[in-house]
């Protein structure tokens, strides 16, 4: 109970530190519709290539870009939870009763709902220039969860970096380092058909490829017995990654 | 002075960091055995220059960081064994401030209090009060970021008390003040003491030591090298200031914040 009404108040705390941002939100929100818009329009012709397998670029590309702005929102939580150690605010809240666990938990949490809200404007800018989900309204919430689950993977992994690490430069150097190979190596711009048979194998076992076929399988409404195997497995990788956060969360500790 | 067991026993403290930066260098010893005790309701000053181990040990009374050796126990209860009963009945006004900068007052107090489970009515009202007390009303809902330091230091302290400590950890409190915001500290400091609250602050000002403190241990690299009242030591030493003692105890000349 202790560990669910904190982590709801550190929460909070990041939700209004982010409201409070006015220029943050605009460009999260303007962000996602750039990418939709820009990435269509770039490589819509990649669509009517032989052997691609989608109707239209934008119906292919609006699950893709939802996990992959999911990734870029998530990746670089870790400098929020920086700048809270270098300035005292972590120690302070060390100094209460507050759960510990609700210290990185209100900031995947935090994470996973800004995930959400961009896959939310993602998918309307992409409705209006035509692509339909054909998986109704389960498929669209497989689409998020898959989103969510991989942006508190990411969000947890970025923290547990912040903790060890303890230096902006590196944080930002390793998800960047991350962040774009995983993103290409997946099928999120381009289709599985097409891709040499390397990148084919390497996505397999890639957690953003998880989360885009996933996504996909849920905006097209196909595939349910995959799309929750998927979404199993984003569950495990994200617990996967809380622990890591979580140990080095007592390797910080231990370090003071 | 209250009788009973001590609000504070510190009992041969030792800490050692082998931290990665540090490898090269070897271990560092920050403590080499601090034993002190502070009773209920008195006010002890810690005081030596930066590096002595003030911040390490206050640091491990507050459950931050863990002892290598020896044992310290607050409010009657061991700070290795049962740090959760410590941190429900102590405050931590850390030297870097820990205020949220983009939150207001009134909001950074409000947190810190939901996080010692605090009953919302007689929270809000224990705000109320707080920010009165500490001449914060007017800027209760403006961004903590566009405080003065001295506002900024009052809201720190604020934030300490909100859930009516037993103990309150003061590290450097005044540091950085300018004069005037220093006196109002001063002034603070005192009105809680009258209040019955046990306070444990650090103070590289000697001036400061024989103002606010009872007692006090002079800190010199990670050992206590004299403790006692203000008077009581200037009579040990047979100095008249707490200047001389301090430089008869420590054996070097006092070095100046930064040095």
């Amino acid at each position: 109970m202790d560990f669910l009404r904190d982590t709801w108040y550190l929460f909070l705390r990041l939700l209004r530190a982010t409201a409070r941002m006015p220029v943050f939100v605009l460009i999260s929100v303007v962000q996602p519709i750039l990418w939709v818009v820009l990435f269509g329009q770039l490589f819509g012709a990649v669509a009517r290539l032989p052997g691609f397998g989608a109707g239209s670029y934008v119906q292919y590309l609006a699950p893709g870009i939802s996990i992959m702005t999911a990734l870029f929102g998530a990746a670089y939580s870790g400098l929020g939870l920086l700048g809270d150690i270098e300035r005292g605010v972590l120690d302070r809240l060390l100094a209460t009763p507050a759960s510990r666990g609700a210290l990185i938990a209100s900031r995947i949490l935090h994470s996973s709902l800004q995930v959400c809200i961009q896959a939310g404007i993602i998918l309307a800018v992409a409705a209006l220039l035509g692509a339909r989900p054909h998986g109704g309204l389960p498929g669209l919430a497989g689409l998020l969860l898959a989103a969510a689950l991989l942006g508190a993977a990411f969000a947890a992994f970025s923290n547990a970096l912040a903790l060890l690490a303890r230096r902006q430069e590196l944080i930002i150097a390793v998800m960047n380092f991350i962040v774009l190979p995983t993103t290409f190596l997946s099928t999120m711009m381009m289709s599985v058909h097409l891709m040499p048979g390397w990148i084919r194998g390497a996505a397999r076992f890639n957690p953003v490829n998880w989360a885009v076929v996933a996504a996909r399988d849920g905006f097209e409404g196909r595939a349910p017995g995959e799309l929750a195997v998927r979404l199993g497995l984003l569950a495990l990788f994200a617990l996967a990654c809380a622990l890591l956060a979580t140990s080095a969360f007592g390797r910080y500790r231990r370090s003071m | 002075m209250i009788p009973g067991p001590p609000a504070i026993e510190a009992t041969d403290l030792r800490k050692t960091y082998v931290g990665r930066a540090r490898k090269a260098a070897g271990a560092v010893e920050a403590l080499a055995g601090v034993s002190f005790s502070v009773r209920p309701g008195e006010v002890f000053a810690l005081l030596g220059p930066n590096g002595a181990g003030k911040s390490t040990t206050i640091r491990i009374l507050t459950t931050l960081s863990a002892p290598t050796s020896g044992r310290a126990r607050v409010a009657g209860f061991d700070v290795v064994d049962q740090p959760r009963e410590v941190r429900r009945r102590i405050g931590y006004v850390a030297q870097a401030s820990g205020v949220d900068p983009t939150a207001t007052g009134r909001e950074n107090l409000l947190l810190q209090g939901r996080l010692f489970r605090l009953p919302t009515p007689a929270l809000r009202r224990r705000v109320e009060e707080l920010l009165a007390l500490f001449a914060l009303t007017d800027a209760a809902d403006r961004a903590a970021q566009t405080y003065s330091g001295g506002m900024k230091r009052r809201l720190d302290v604020a934030m300490g008390l909100v859930h009516q400590p037993e103990v309150l950890f003061l590290d450097e409190p005044t540091t950085g003040l300018d004069p005037e915001s220093r006196a109002v500290m001063w002034r603070e400091v005192r009105r809680l003491a009258e209040g019955g609250l046990t306070l444990l602050l650090t103070t590289h000002y000697l001036e400061e030591a024989d103002q606010l403190a009872q007692r006090l241990a002079i800190v010199d690299r990670g050992k206590v090298v004299a403790e006692g009242t203000p008077d009581e030591l200037k009579a040990r030493f047979g100095r008249t200031s707490l200047d001389e003692v301090y430089l008869t105890a420590t054996g070097h000349a006092y070095r100046a914040e930064g040095a």
